[in-house]
């Protein structure tokens, strides 16, 4: 789950997940200076990035993990580690605040990992139509665009088996080249 | 490592410790002072060392490999909270959050336990670092049944 800061991923998650979710936390060190950028900060050498995810027991042995990637661009290095292995992300989008989603999507087309984006409504209302949030966003036509709601369980239910659906879609249409 | 590794099993999430793992002011059984102090520290439990032995996945499943009655009062305190927690599978990702311990210090930890036949890791099935496709068939059956 990724998009801008108070978008909802955790009440996204929290939707789904069969434990309240929970924090990760990894520790960057001076080994990730290349990536974060500590000149604001010169004194400083660690920073600790914080990421929430769920859990959905699906069958006795298969369990899907929810994870809510940090905001931020410069934890970037949390991403990577997310990304392998993963099916799929979902992009939550505020139609108000569109262009907090950009780095994400950027971020996941670099990756070829297969994504939706999910207007996210306030009390069922969605001041942009799909068409309108594809448009502003330059998204290909086969990226899905659809509507949730990130309290629902059944919206959010709705809104992953989309996702593994494209995936699906994706991965019989190009192979493992996606 | 006061207060690291003594985390119950899913303690209560409040927004106090969503954020950084700060203080949980319900847990006011089981002190945990030195929970905000240093952020370096928690490596000390891996002697320095931030590379784990093996890749593990952040959702990479851990089970215990020890049995209920074996004595593991010669473990570490952090190698006994895992493999108490992990009677039950948990991922990577679960036993960092439980016991509050930075992820890159777990998977340091979960590697040497492995290595040693604490506990048993199932790492996730990939087709070319990607889900192969009946796992993709099996999540979108057991999501459609939820």
């Amino acid at each position: 789950m990724a998009g801008g800061f108070g978008v909802g991923k955790t009440t996204f998650v929290g939707a789904v997940s069969e434990i309240l979710p929970l924090t990760t936390e990894a520790v960057m060190t001076d080994a990730s200076a290349g990536i974060d950028d500590l000149g604001l900060t010169p004194n400083k050498t660690t920073t600790t990035v914080a990421m929430d995810f769920g859990r959905l027991s699906l069958d006795q042995d298969l369990i899907l993990y929810l994870f809510g990637t940090p905001g931020q661009h410069r934890f970037w290095f949390m991403w990577d580690d997310l990304v392998r292995g993963a099916i799929g992300a979902v992009v939550l989008v505020d139609s108000r605040r569109l262009a907090d989603c950009f780095p994400a999507i950027d971020y996941f087309e670099e990756a070829q990992l297969p994504f939706l984006v999910a207007m996210n409504g306030w009390e069922g209302q969605f001041l942009h139509s799909e068409e309108e949030v594809r448009e502003a966003l330059s998204l290909p036509p086969h990226v899905p665009v659809v509507r949730t709601d990130a309290r629902s369980r059944d919206a959010v239910k709705s809104t992953l088996i989309s996702l593994v659906e494209y995936v699906l879609t994706v991965r019989a249409a190009y192979g493992r080249s996606f | 490592m006061a207060g690291g590794w003594n985390g119950e099993p899913y303690p209560p999430v409040d927004d106090a410790h969503r954020h950084y793992g700060g203080t949980n002011p319900g847990a006011a059984a089981s002190p945990a002072p030195a929970e905000q102090s240093s952020l370096v520290r928690p490596y000390a439990v891996t002697g320095g060392r931030t590379a784990p032995r093996m890749q593990l996945a952040m959702e990479a499943l851990v089970s215990s490999a020890t049995s209920v009655h074996q004595d593991l009062s010669i473990l570490t305190p952090e190698r006994q909270a895992i493999c108490q927690l992990c009677r039950q599978v948990r991922s990577v990702a679960e036993i960092s959050a439980l016991l509050r311990v930075p992820l890159g210090v777990v998977r340091v930890v979960i590697a040497d336990m492995a290595a040693e036949g604490l506990v048993q890791v199932h790492q996730p099935q990939l087709d070319a670092g990607k889900p192969d496709l009946n796992l993709l068939e099996r999540v979108l059956s057991g999501l459609r049944r939820l």
